[in-house]
């Protein structure tokens, strides 16, 4: 059990809520589940209030948003976030393998698009950076910031992301 | 998409551009490769594709309504929030968690007021303020709460003003108005609540509580003076009577 009361000070709400869409949209894809990307957000939520008051920064949003990534990250309780996605094989893995058939890609979700289920099954550190730069629009440096790594890597990140995206779609193209 | 980009380099500056992250010479640079290079323009055009049907086909979906719309309107409030009790909850629990969200107080602070009362009787303790000069109450409330309660004097009607004071209530900072009663003390709390409430009389360890909502005010009076005086007292709060400080 975990309850105890919280002062959401006008500052915190003027600084931090402006960006709990974007925290909900990482966590969607970051675990690619509504719920739990709900549970995370809360959880981040917690930690957001009882850190606010050393947050000294500029960037709220990438200040938030790397307490969201770590919340999800730690959460599956895993050494390193390749455990997001433990059902998907190898790091580096292609897409097309994870196809399913087409009556079952049908059947899974028609509202999801190839693209949407394409960059799902992403894998995580790549997905991570491709959904802040695409969907947040946020800088490389922000993103590095959010994901704890070197704006090079980043880059790199995000480029593989984007080549195996138009793999797929050259693949499902034939 | 034809053979693989030549050179690594050319395809990180073709994603640095699309991405706003390119110099105004690196852009000028990359347009003079892309023009003799078929397989860097091919990229540059399969990038710009991507990106555009990637913003086009996702949906940017809104956060979940029900985790921020209380904390926004606790933050109004200058309120407090209670986390929901369950650190983590599955999604057939989410609304009941929800719904514990904010609680400005808790339902039944009767113990908790008490408590406030009988600790303000304690040598030295009654009053954080006093009010020799009952002009001096109202002003010492401001910058201590984040809210202003109505400070009003009923000496007339033979309940003075002495002071006010802060109790820690429900999780929160409540102001305390403090008045005698002959001999006894009453202390009245408030803290900003919505609605309106006709007067209720409760009891709890033998004393006895009114309480009542009104211009966005919460007000619970606590005393050990004799219930009917209490209701009095209550009423020349709730009929706007006394002198308004």
């Amino acid at each position: 059990m975990n309850a105890g009361g919280r002062a959401v000070s006008p500052e915190f709400a003027r600084t931090v809520l402006p960006h709990m869409d974007a925290a909900y949209r990482l966590a969607r894809w970051l675990l690619r589940d509504p719920d739990a990307a709900q549970d995370v957000v809360q959880d981040a939520l917690v930690r957001a209030m009882t850190y606010f008051g050393g947050f000294r920064g500029d960037n709220p949003r990438a200040w938030l948003l790397r307490i969201v990534r770590n919340t999800a990250w730690s959460r599956r309780g895993g050494p390193t976030l390749e455990s997001l996605d433990g059902d998907e094989g190898g790091r580096h893995a292609g897409l097309a393998a994870a196809e399913p058939n087409p009556e079952a890609v049908l059947a899974q979700s028609e509202a999801q698009s190839l693209l949407a289920r394409s960059i799902a099954r992403l894998p995580p550190d790549l997905r991570e950076c491709l959904v802040l730069r695409e969907l947040e629009e946020m800088s490389y440096r922000d993103i590095a910031e959010v994901a704890g790594v070197p704006v090079g890597t980043v880059m790199s990140r995000l480029f593989r992301a984007r080549k195996l995206l138009l793999d797929v779609a050259q693949e499902g193209a034939k | 998409m034809s053979d693989a980009v030549s050179c690594d380099e050319w395809g990180l500056l073709i994603q640095a551009e699309l991405d706003g992250e390119l110099d105004i010479a690196g852009i000028a640079r990359l347009a003079r490769h892309v023009e003799i290079c078929p397989a860097c323009a091919a990229l540059q055009r399969d990038f710009r594709a991507l990106s555009s049907r990637i913003k086009a086909e996702l949906p940017r979906e809104a956060g979940p309504e029900h985790i921020i719309a209380p904390l926004r309107a606790a933050a109004r409030f200058g309120g407090r929030t209670i986390m929901p009790l369950f650190a983590s909850f599955s999604a057939g629990l989410a609304l009941a968690a929800s719904l514990a969200w904010v609680m400005l107080l808790p339902a039944d602070p009767n113990a908790e007021l008490v408590a406030g009362h009988i600790r303000a009787l304690q040598p030295g303790h009654l009053t954080d303020v006093l009010s020799a000069d009952s002009h001096t109450v109202k002003p010492w409330f401001d910058g201590r709460i984040d809210y202003a309660p109505e400070v009003r004097d009923f000496a007339a009607e033979g309940f003075p003003l002495v002071g006010g004071r802060l109790d820690y209530i429900g999780g929160r900072t409540v102001a305390a108005l403090v008045y005698h009663r002959d001999k006894h003390l009453i202390d009245l709390y408030a803290w900003p609540a919505a609605g309106h409430a006709a007067p209720s009389i409760s009891s709890d360890k033998g004393y006895t509580l009114v309480r009542w909502t009104e211009g966005g005010m919460a007000y619970v009076a606590v005393s050990d003076v004799n219930p009917i005086e209490l209701q009095a007292f209550a009423r020349l709060w709730a009929g706007g009577a006394g002198k308004t400080l």
